[in-house]
């Protein structure tokens, strides 16, 4: 009794105990669970906004000819459903989110290693996005170029080019100054007796995630800002009229675009490598080759960027050497595929929602990945290529993929967050509902993108309309499943949740749910013989 | 026989990869989905925790590594021939520009239609105006970025008379959608009377040449139907009305109207219009140009 009477449980994170409160307390909080939380929140905000432009269009693609609004409107609208969803959602995407929000916890820290840059982080991504997103509302109308931005036409379009540009410029600093705050919290705060080689696997693909970010950012930092100056000085880098060259655009892009990939998907298969093996109660098969995939992942990465542009009329020897390269790229991801799988293995299954959406992903992943081997290869990419297969696979990798992810991850710590459960049987159908809408929104794309169907087109040829027409239809049932979702998360509060409500072994589920503000009462440490995952 | 010599390699190559990637798919979905079933808490309510195995991880890594290089092969193989050009082929230069295709035969006839002779090696020139298109024979299986600044090709041999869709791939502004037309196949003998007849050099008025080399038509038809902007028929000595710095006010088209319209395009914007969809085209047309253009608007009432 008398120890009960000393001790005074710390308040959780959710109340404010500083000198604001309510969302004066938030918008000035350092914690990174709060920072978490807050990322969560905007990135909801332009998630749903992408989406309902991404169905604007495909309501528009319903049938051939101009049914709603004209060509200009459909360009600025993929223009800015692309840089929303890029870069404001996938590519801070789970990083920001639960990277912020879960990592410091797992390898048992108090906070990131700067707190105050980490919200500093935050506010420069509130101002790129509102950057970017302004150049809706000024100048010359929204930009129409795409999110890739080609020179010449981004040169010479008289829409608000820069505003968007410059919104992603700083989105990257955003980006950069994360990565830098996780790649020092993890070397310099893991748990005494933590390894790196007993660090739980999400951390470890969010180390992989955050040297790429570092180094990768500032090549397409320097790139948007050398758009902006041949606008405005025409200086000519890459407009010919100006004698500047249009393919180097398209290298310096993609040198930072392609790994950008793995910095969307790398926390998405990290997460993936958590929820497996807490519903299965099983130890994570194969920990090193994950960890190690991640690494290798992010390194080989680098290498293959031209495979974006076999058709731009390089060389046919650089032409074979990245589709080479291209194809070793793919080995690390299957291996994740092959651990997840095998991890089930005489497991003791607990079908959850955040395993539902964990199942989802890999079938998905698994899809948008194959279909990728069609665009590394190179006589099948040059037929495929900027066709509506390419949509069709981003989709699968970046909305099946990474979306799926975040999706899974939400649901998995979502008791730890709010201190609540939601409804699982609602959670079950919002899940049959986005897996349904999803493939009925993106598969027929595959097959119209084989049969010549090409991407960016406002109008198609008639033998397409079919497959537009599914589309449309998946994109329904897939708006309905968001709602469904988003809904059952946000609109009532579910029932007080345990702090560890699914059996996991890593070090949040150990503390109270929601976590007090520094996290840990007593600092955890990992013994001599201790090892992550460890179910017995 | 395929629609080009290229279409069987290519679709060789598909095969090979869809083939073994839904191999793939279908095991590993299967595999997963009874593992669920089969080790469900139900009926499995203790997990057993079994030891990381590094044969099996290494036979998962060599297994992958074998197949992807021989899709890589296969991509490979039916590509390499691409690039190389016969030297008999037919050179025919594709001049893209925003947003239509033209094609130019020996001797600077042109037309707005790929027109080629049976299982005779093409030889295409790429040749951009402005920004980049992409050509697209989706039936050919090829395309290759048409670049400004740059000498892009690509060839084949059409093994199949008909007539093909040709598309532009590369996204290159308002109209890129409609950058489309057709590729005709047609008998070597049909072919050659056919260019006999192609018009040497065209006999339309100045003015309409210079409107259709800078793709106004593109946007602005000469036959009154409304494309994306204000026809010319009828435009010229026209009033409208027309938004300057943010007023409305009303204007007859003049030469004067139409010369700051081609060389500053956003200051009157027509009403019911855009700002920044027209470019600019200071220093493209030069003031005798400008001449001949509005000779010939004044043609069209
Ligand atoms: C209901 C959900 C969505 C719908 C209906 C949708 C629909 C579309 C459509 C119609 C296009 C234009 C394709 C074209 O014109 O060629 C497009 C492009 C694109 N979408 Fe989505 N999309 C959705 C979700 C997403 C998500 C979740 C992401 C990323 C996380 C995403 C990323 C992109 C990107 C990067 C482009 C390319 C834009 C460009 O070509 O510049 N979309 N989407
Ligand atoms: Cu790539
Ligand atoms: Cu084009």
């Amino acid at each position: 009794m008398t120890e009960e009477k000393t001790h005074h449980p710390e308040p959780s994170y959710l109340v404010d105990t500083g000198k604001y409160k309510g969302l004066m307390a938030w918008l000035t909080s350092t914690d990174h669970k709060r920072i978490g939380m807050m990322y969560m929140y905007a990135m909801m905000v332009f998630f749903v906004v992408g989406v309902l432009l991404g169905e604007l269009m495909r309501l528009e693609l319903f049938r051939p000819g101009q049914q709603f609004y004209g060509p200009q409107t459909y360009n600025g609208l993929f223009t800015i459903h692309g840089i929303i969803m890029i870069f404001t959602v996938v590519i801070p995407g789970l990083a920001a989110v639960f990277g912020n929000f879960s990592m410091p916890i797992m390898i048992g820290a108090k906070d990131v290693a700067f707190p105050r840059l980490n919200l500093f982080s935050f506010y420069l991504y509130i101002l790129g996005a509102a950057i970017a997103l302004s150049s809706q509302f000024m100048g010359n109308g929204p930009p129409d170029t795409g999110w890739t931005f080609y020179a010449p036409y981004s040169i010479q379009t008289h829409t608000n080019v820069v505003a968007a540009v410059f919104g992603a410029f700083v989105l990257g600093f955003s980006s950069i100054l994360t990565g830098l705050n996780f790649i020092v919290t993890m070397h310099r705060m893991r748990a005494p007796g933590m390894t790196f080689f007993k660090m739980p696997l999400f951390p470890w693909s969010l180390y992989a995630t955050a040297w790429i970010q570092v180094l990768a950012t500032p090549i397409v930092g320097i790139t948007l800002l050398m758009i902006v100056a041949e606008r405005w000085l025409r200086i000519g880098f890459f407009d010919p009229s100006l004698g500047g060259d249009p393919v180097l655009y398209q290298h310096l892009f993609w040198i930072y675009s392609h790994p950008a990939v793995y910095i969307m998907i790398l926390p998405a298969m990290g997460v993936i490598t958590e929820i497996i093996p807490t519903f299965a109660q099983r130890k994570v098969f194969g920990y090193k080759a994950i960890a190690i995939s991640s690494l290798a992942i992010a390194l080989v990465g680098y290498f293959v960027w031209a495979h974006h542009m076999y058709t731009s009329g390089m060389s046919p020897t650089a032409r074979w050497i990245f589709s080479l390269l291209t194809f070793l790229v793919a080995v690390p991801s299957a291996i994740k595929v092959f651990n997840w799988v095998t991890t089930m293995y005489k497991g003791s299954i607990d079908v959850k929602p955040p395993f539902l959406f964990a199942l989802g992903f890999i079938f998905l992943f698994m899809i948008g990945g194959m279909t990728g081997l069609s665009l590394g290869a190179l006589a099948t990419n040059i037929h495929v290529h900027d066709t509506a297969y390419v949509v069709a696979h981003f989709h699968y990798i970046v909305f099946g993929g990474v979306g799926f992810a975040f999706f899974a991850a939400i649901h998995y710590w979502y008791p730890k967050m709010y201190g609540r459960m939601y409804n699982f049987k609602r959670a079950n159908w919002s899940f049959a509902f986005l897996f349904a809408g999803f493939n009925l929104l993106y598969f027929p794309q595959f097959i119209i993108g084989i049969m010549g169907m090409p991407r960016r087109y406002f109008d198609y040829l008639p033998q397409f309309t079919f497959g537009m027409q599914l589309s449309f239809f998946g994109g329904i049932l897939l708006l309905i499943g968001i709602v469904l979702m988003l809904t059952n998360l946000f609109s009532k509060k579910g029932a007080k949740a345990p702090d560890n409500p699914w059996g996991g072994k890593t070090y949040e589920w150990t503390i109270p749910s929601p976590p007090p503000v520094e996290n840990f009462e007593v600092m955890p440490e990992m013994g001599e013989n201790e090892q992550p995952y460890d179910y017995k | 026989m395929g629609a080009s010599n290229f279409v069987e390699g290519v679709d060789l190559a598909f095969k090979v990869i869809f083939g073994i990637s839904l191999f793939f798919l279908a095991g590993i979905t299967t595999v997963m989905l009874w593992f669920v079933f089969r080790y469900s808490r139900k009926r499995h309510p203790v997990a057993e925790q079994i030891k990381d195995n590094n044969l099996l991880e290494i036979t998962w890594i060599t297994i992958p590594l074998i197949l992807v290089l021989l899709m890589f092969y296969y991509g490979y193989a039916a590509f390499s021939p691409q690039r190389i050009v016969p030297k008999d082929a037919i050179p025919i230069t594709v001049i893209g520009k925003m947003w239509v295709w033209t094609f130019e035969y020996e001797g600077g006839k042109q037309s707005p239609v790929l027109v080629v002779p049976l299982n005779k090696p093409v030889r295409l020139n790429l040749h951009s105006e402005d920004v980049i298109h992409s050509l697209f024979i989706p039936a050919f299986r090829i395309k290759e970025d048409v670049v400004p600044g740059k000498n892009n090709f690509m060839w084949f041999i059409a093994q199949q008379p008909g007539e093909y869709d040709v598309l532009c791939t590369v996204y290159c502004g308002l109209r890129h959608s409609y950058m489309e037309t057709k590729t005709r196949v047609v008998s070597e003998a049909e072919y050659e009377a056919w260019l006999k007849a192609l018009p040497e050099k065209s006999n339309e008025p100045e003015g309409l040449v210079i409107l259709k080399k800078n793709a106004c038509t593109g946007c602005h038809s000469i036959d009154g139907s409304k494309i994306v902007s204000v026809s010319f028929k009828g435009m010229f000595g026209k009033s409208e009305k027309v938004m300057t710095n943010g007023s409305e006010r009303s204007i007859t088209i003049d030469e004067e109207y139409i010369k700051s319209s081609l060389y500053d395009p956003d200051k009157d914007i027509v009403s019911g219009y855009q700002k920044g969809i027209m470019k600019t085209y200071k220093g493209l047309v030069s003031e005798q140009e400008m001449t001949k253009i509005i000779d010939y608007l004044k043609t069209i009432k």
